[in-house]
């Protein structure tokens, strides 16, 4: 028996074959095929996730929708796609970023880490199980980009870059308060606030002893 | 959003000149406020120029003992900076007080002078609004303005200016070095570089079609004790309702600019003149000719109060 196992996405992908009838999303997002109008496609090279990768893409068409719509990388989620809820936030260069609000070709020859990225069910990252430890969700959605968000803030803490929480512009060190402030741009509407920032309290004092 | 095409600029020369020759041209550098526009369809571009690439992207310092500052230099770099947070601590206090950490990481010197207001009026397409669409009205005057500015305001617009940046930029004196097409160079000071509505509230800053922003010019350090307070509905990722960047002397002189009360960042002689005088002479002098609606009234009396607390923190 070889059973593909069911995920949510397979039965998500089921039930949308089934229902052929309902019009994609969006229009931004429009796969080559159906695009009726606009500039010509733009070929644009990424390495995602160790992976290089090579698209054509109409202008329009944002990291995120790069990522999830061609990629089919639908880790990264698109919540409010307007860089209110950090739900899309990627890891680029090094840098954590909203990637509703970048278009792909400006991201010519950038390596980028997505959630699928940072760990896998058999390997987890130790964010990524600091998380499952501290219930640091209820539905899941915005945890691909608290948990990107969560390992890129740790990194800048570390390489000193101050926040509005921070008092001496040139004492940067871990805080529950910086914490708070630097997670602000990604919003829970479930509200696992406090026990996000357990976890990455949990996964800073690791590093501390590591 | 609309459909554009989309070019990377090698050259200042090169972005300046396309910009100039191609219709409907924007360039695009962060993207962070620019695309969020397109896809509202406020903005709609039929080309974009990417100025990301064009090595504007350096903190130095200048032969003056001030500090000449990329366009493309990311919030998060610029407030990071030893040298701004050393001399200009106000700065890194203001670009720290905005946005959040992936977009500061995204967002850039020049970008932030440009961004647009966060009007309601003026990001609602079914809403008159005469800085979106000339002539067609104004939905704030009468409408929800709790946000909306208080000075400088006019018949036309009450749209508030967003940043923080340009807020310690004005505070500093800064001056905005461009490009244009011709391949001449000039400095705007920041005090011209933002424009009262007026009867255009559409022509927000003084560039002309096709300048392309260089680099931000600070002169040399003031010293004394640099303050930023912003006050917003949130703790965290929020627009001011008021803001107030603050240098104090060691003598008790100061120097104050504002943010979240003005259709530009807000700074008069008076109010520096009043510094000795204490927190309420300096709110009376900076809110001088203050038209407030029913709605925004109350930031009158907030910035009187964080004023005061200002002065608190300060001890003077």
């Amino acid at each position: 028996m070889t059973a593909e196992p069911l995920t949510r996405r397979s039965l998500l992908q089921g039930s949308a074959a089934a229902a052929a009838a309902i019009p994609a999303l969006g229009e931004a997002q429009a796969a080559p095929a159906r695009r009726k109008e606009g500039a010509p496609m733009t070929p644009v090279g990424l390495t995602v996730n160790g992976r290089e990768v090579h698209l054509q893409l109409d202008p329009r068409t944002t990291l995120l929708d790069a990522l999830r719509e061609h990629l089919h990388l639908t880790g990264t989620k698109k919540g409010c796609d307007h860089g209110q809820c950090g739900a899309c936030t990627v890891i680029v260069e090094g840098r954590r970023i909203n990637s509703c609000l970048t278009l792909a070709v400006m991201h010519e020859g950038d390596h980028v880490t997505t959630i699928e990225g940072i760990g896998t069910p058999e390997k987890l990252h130790p964010m990524q199980r600091a998380f499952i430890t501290h219930d640091g969700y209820q539905c899941g959605y915005c945890t691909p980009g608290q948990i990107c968000s969560a390992v890129a803030v740790l990194e800048e803490i570390e390489a000193g870059i101050p926040s509005h929480a921070t008092q001496d512009l040139d004492r940067i060190a871990f805080s529950e308060s910086e914490v708070r402030e630097r997670m602000s741009g990604n919003i829970c509407r479930c509200a696992a606030y406090p026990n996000i920032v357990a976890a990455i309290r949990q996964v800073a004092e690791e590093g501390v002893k590591a | 959003m609309r459909p554009f095409t989309y070019s990377r600029a090698a050259s200042v020369e090169e972005a300046a000149k396309t910009a100039a020759a191609t219709q409907g041209a924007r360039f695009i550098a962060g993207g962070t406020n620019l695309l969020d526009l397109m896809k509202l369809q406020i903005e709609m571009p039929t080309h974009l120029i990417d100025v990301n690439h064009l090595g504007l992207d350096r903190i130095e310092p200048t032969a003056e003992g001030g500090l000449r500052i990329g366009a493309m230099v990311r919030n998060t770099d610029l407030a990071a900076d030893k040298m701004v947070r050393r001399d200009y601590a106000v700065l890194s206090r203001a670009l720290l007080a905005g946005a959040s950490g992936q977009l500061r990481n995204k967002a850039t010197t020049g970008g932030n002078l440009l961004q647009r207001t966060r009007c309601p009026y003026f990001y609602d397409t079914r809403m008159p609004c005469n800085k979106r669409k000339p002539g067609s009205g104004c939905g704030a005057l009468k409408g929800m303005s709790r946000s909306l500015a208080i000075l400088g305001t006019s018949e036309s617009c009450i749209a508030q200016h967003p940043s923080d940046m340009a807020v310690a930029l004005r505070l500093l004196d800064a001056s905005v070095d461009t490009a244009s097409a011709d391949g001449s160079r000039r400095t705007i000071p920041i005090a011209d570089f933002h424009l009262l509505p007026g009867d255009t509230p559409e022509v927000e800053n003084a560039l002309r079609p096709g300048e392309l922003i260089t680099s931000v010019t600070l002169p040399k350090p003031l010293g004394g004790t640099h303050v930023y307070r912003k006050v917003r509905d949130r703790a965290s990722y929020a627009f001011a309702l008021v803001s107030v960047a603050a240098v104090f002397a060691k003598d008790g002189q100061a120097r104050f600019a504002f943010g979240g009360i003005g259709t530009k960042p807000w700074r008069t002689d008076a109010a520096d003149a009043a510094a000795l005088s204490g927190a309420a002479a300096v709110a009376e002098a900076a809110l001088s000719g203050a038209r407030p609606t029913e709605h925004n009234a109350f930031k009158q009396q907030l910035t009187a109060r964080t004023l005061a607390s200002l002065y608190r923190q300060k001890g003077v």
